[in-house]
């Protein structure tokens, strides 16, 4: 779909900064999330995890707990259903364990009862008799051919004979001649780097209201990325038909990846369906860091040759990634992205997905993405240090550009990035002057950005306002910026449009809002249903007039009579189209279905100065400035809300958050006073600049912007600590005890 | 258990409730009161969710036991706005983009109004220490640090 003629026009909503819908609800507690709906009868819920990181179930005796008054249902695996596809399986194994526990804090069992305090003591009268087995937690162990096996029988045939079977599949790809590209480098630098696993750390613990009946029609209320895809996992789960589940999603106190799958939502429609009553499952921080989300830890060589000059001969990454005790996909996602800020004649990426024992991983913001360009960012800034090259002008000459060959396959169509990094230069921040102990750091970041399966209908009301009905949970102002769009197409004030988000009922399936893509799909089916209601007034006012439906313009939310016609009658606004709607056809309505294409990739560069402590280790954020192409800014207060917001979980990941796992496979930092995420007074300002480099997929030029921002920020701090200190850091978090430590023995 | 009969004033208004004496505010607030504006993100005072004033200080309510406020002066989210006329705070809350998915929200609007009661004028420094036991995930701080200057000056010129 080309860029519509029309994109360089003025706009008169998009690139406003309106008031969000839902910001009164939200700031005076109104607003109802996932823990906030109740039930008449309701039941509360709560699940018995594994204390072992691996093992065997041999019993479970649920009957004194069945017997303590006040407990109305228990479930284990057993009472889930059997769906032939493996993806299905998996979710419903990591829901409840089926033969083995996989990692500390699997789910075992689960009770609904009439209170809290009764829940609790149920799960404590459960007897489960366990035969412990040897554990493997860290990526690279679990690869060796002699690790405990977490699955046996998992890996696929691309997985490389001889390796231990926790390797669950494996590939390559890219282009050129690398031996040739190395033999022309001037410098050759190979690095091996290592990640920690962090969790999205979303405030709101997952939490729902299941009521299930045993004719099969349920009731499902749940903080979710996704409600269509919460009814797929669950009908597949449960063993109920989609149309008989019904799912609405509450409020999202955030989800960042980790609310695209489900963890709870079948256990308490198994326990609704079994007591007869609604059950409320809600986790507690504990179980959120224990048995949801992480992103995947890394271990990764990367191999960069360059010439003196600064243009990079050939790049070699080797990724390894661990996601947890289930196969996972997310290293083909990192190899991709690697470097593709790049254009390079001559790179290769391979890539291995490992299980260990630890919990599923979950998609985490540009999953996959930033550990792989913090491996790649490093070795290209340890380049520039050494053959004595200015770091931004180095990218510039090797940026990507329109119709550079990716190193992951497609040819780039109109891209920011270049633009990104002549912003970056041109702004004072690249060249202010920096102090002891203080280091510059940048970074390049890449995500692709999604479209798909998206459904939209937008109702024209009697009264001449708009409703706008869709199928994604607004996570970050959404609904403003799918309201400003809709009002911008019909030419009406924004505030006159609603934008509710509904339940699966009531709209066709929409895609989880993941990807980046709610704004860029969602907006464009939104402008498409606003084109058909157009056209369908138009139409309708022709017939008023008596004249051809061509003859007929909308221009600023009415309908005008146009070419040879112009002047011959007064123009009809929408509002006066929809008073007599019941005399022209009835109710209007647009309405637009689609697998979206065309998302338009997403560059971003980030610039930061950090200052370290030799005597504690310790690195302060100095200054930081997101610098990131958001094809077309709809509503940039919640652009950088976005830049900012990634860029902190970046900083975080760099700098303090990880799991950690002792030496009997348990976690032993689940909560925040441990798992520390970064708090306000960590940071400094986090300054932004927009790029707007329209995306030619968009009627507007829309990309996703919700992804690239947690890209750079590892490898941008990661430099600037690494100049800082004059050692570089090649593990991440570089928390004060490993700069200390690299300190202390650089001398 | 034998339950507790408390009364307490929440919001300015009366309120009884019986609760178990391993309950906590938050638990009361949330499951007996339909008071749901302050949230429980950790249960262990590490997140500030569950932010509320008693008897004028500011506490996280997931860390004080319901039996321990007979008597007390409670003032949660729901009590800051004054009928359909909204404080300060939540008003440049809104209208500066400091909130994104909103479940930090109601806990930090609490506790930014607790600061400008004790300093109208602070610092950036200032707000990020006092609002340090205040998680964000979805917004790095920058806006609502802003709103919270915004909303300060504006407190300042009346």
């Amino acid at each position: 779909m080309p860029l519509d003629q029309n994109s360089k026009r003025d706009f008169k909503v998009i690139g406003k900064r309106v008031l969000r819908p839902d910001g009164i609800d939200k700031v005076t507690g109104k607003a109802m999330y996932g823990a906030d709906m109740t039930a008449p009868g309701m039941l509360v819920g709560r699940i018995l995890r594994s204390p072992h990181a691996h093992a065997r179930i041999v019993s479970i005796d649920t009957s004194a707990a069945e017997a303590l008054k006040g407990v109305k249902a228990i479930v284990i695996n057993a009472d889930l259903a059997n769906p032939e596809d493996e993806f299905f399986a998996d979710i419903r194994d990591n829901c409840l364990a089926r033969e083995k526990v996989l990692y500390d804090g699997h789910a075992v069992a689960a009770v609904a009862a009439v209170d809290k305090a009764t829940a609790k003591s149920a799960l404590r009268l459960i007897k489960v008799k366990y035969e412990v087995l040897p554990h493997v937690t860290d990526v690279d162990e679990a690869m060796k051919a002699d690790a405990p096996v977490v699955q046996e029988g998992r890996a696929d045939e691309s997985a490389p004979a001889g390796s231990s079977q926790n390797v669950t599949s494996h590939f390559e790809f890219g282009h050129g001649d690398l031996d040739a590209g190395f033999a022309k480098a001037d410098k050759i630098i190979e690095r091996s780097f290592k990640t920690a696993a962090t969790h999205q750390g979303y405030i709101e613990p997952h939490a729902c209201l299941a009521s299930l009946g045993s004719d099969g029609r349920g009731e499902l209320w749940c903080c979710t990325q996704g409600q269509y895809n919460v009814r797929t996992i669950c009908s597949e789960v449960c063993g109920i038909e989609a149309s008989q589940l019904r799912v609405t999603a509450s409020e999202i106190g955030g989800g960042f990846g980790g609310k695209t799958t489900c963890f709870i939502e079948p256990v308490a429609l198994a326990l609704s369906r079994k007591s007869g009553k609604p059950v409320k499952l809600v986790m507690t921080r504990e179980e959120v860091f224990r048995a949801t989300g992480p992103t995947v830890s890394s271990s990764t060589d990367v191999k960069i040759g360059m010439t003196s000059n600064g243009r990079i001969t050939a790049a070699q990454a080797k990724l390894r990634y661990q996601g947890g005790a289930f196969p996972c996909g997310t290293v083909e996602f990192g190899a991709q992205a690697a470097f593709a800020a790049y254009d390079l004649e001559a790179v290769q990426t391979l890539g291995w997905n490992v299980m260990t024992n630890r919990p599923k991983e979950a998609a985490y913001r540009a999953p996959g993405a930033p550990m792989a360009i913090f491996a790649v960012e490093s070795v290209v800034d340890e380049l520039c240090q050494e053959l004595g090259l200015d770091p931004l002008e180095t990218r510039l000459k090797n940026a990507a550009r329109k119709g550079t060959l990716s190193s992951y396959g497609p040819t780039f169509n109109d891209i920011g990035l270049v633009a990104t990094l002549e912003a970056a230069k041109a702004h004072p921040h690249y060249t202010a002057p920096l102090g002891e102990n203080q280091g510059r750091g940048l970074s390049c970041g890449f995500w692709f950005n999604f479209g798909g399966n998206t459904c939209v209908s937008l109702n024209i009301n009697p009264d001449g306002t708009v409703g706008v009905v869709e199928g994604n949970p607004d996570i970050g102002g959404s609904r403003a910026s799918i309201s400003m769009m809709a009002a911008e197409e019909l030419g009406i004030p924004y505030e006159k449009v609603r934008t509710v988000i509904t339940d699966t009922n009531s709209l066709g399936f929409n895609d989880v809002t993941d990807g980046s893509r709610v704004t860029f799909a969602v907006g464009l089916a939104t402008i498409k249903a606003a084109r058909a209601a157009i056209d369908n007034m138009c139409e309708r006012v022709a017939n008023i007039w008596g004249i051809d439906r061509d003859a007929v313009e909308w221009v600023d939310g009415a309908a005008q009579p146009a070419g040879p016609n112009a002047g011959s009658h007064p123009p009809m606004s929408l509002a006066e189209i929809a008073a007599v709607a019941d005399q022209t056809g009835g109710p209007i309505a647009g309405h637009h279905e689609v697998n979206a294409d065309g998302a338009g990739v997403s560059f971003g560069v980030h610039l930061c100065d950090t200052e370290v402590d030799p005597e504690t280790g310790a690195t302060k954020i100095l200054r930081y400035t997101v610098f990131q192409d958001a094809g077309r800014a709809v509503h940039p207060d919640y652009v950088e809300g976005q830049m900012q917001g990634g860029s902190v979980q970046g900083i975080g990941w760099a700098l303090n958050e990880e799991y950690i796992y002792g030496d009997d496979g348990r976690l032993q930092n689940a909560g925040f006073l441990d798992y520390r995420v970064p708090v306000a007074s960590d940071l400094p300002p986090i300054e932004t600049v927009i790029l707007e480099i329209p995306n030619p997929g968009h009627p507007y030029g829309v990309r996703g912007v919700g992804e690239t921002s947690i890209v750079p920020p590892l490898a941008a701090i990661a430099n600037a600590v690494s100049r800082a200190a004059g050692v570089r850091m090649t593990e991440l978090p570089i928390s004060p005890p490993k700069l200390l430590k690299a300190m202390s023995e650089r001398g | 258990m034998k339950k507790l009969h408390i009364s307490t004033s929440i919001n300015g208004d009366e309120a009884q409730f019986i609760c178990a004496p391993d309950e906590t505010l938050l638990d009361v607030l949330r499951d007996h009161l339909g008071l749901t504006g302050a949230k429980e993100g950790c249960g262990t005072g590490d997140c500030g969710a569950c932010s509320v004033m008693l008897n004028g200080r500011l506490v996280c309510s997931c860390l004080v036991l319901a039996g321990e406020t007979e008597g007390a002066e409670v003032e949660t989210i729901e009590g800051m706005a004054n009928g359909d006329d909204l404080h300060t705070l939540q008003r440049v809350f809104i209208e500066k983009a400091a909130l994104q998915c909103g479940i930090c929200t109601p806990g930090i609007l609490v506790a930014a109004r607790a600061l400008l009661e004790k300093n109208p004028d602070p610092t950036d420094t200032e707000i990020r220490y006092w609002l340090a036991g205040n998680l964000c995930r979805c917004t790095g701080y920058d806006k609502i640090i802003k709103a919270v200057q915004a909303a300060a000056a504006e407190m300042r010129s009346v």
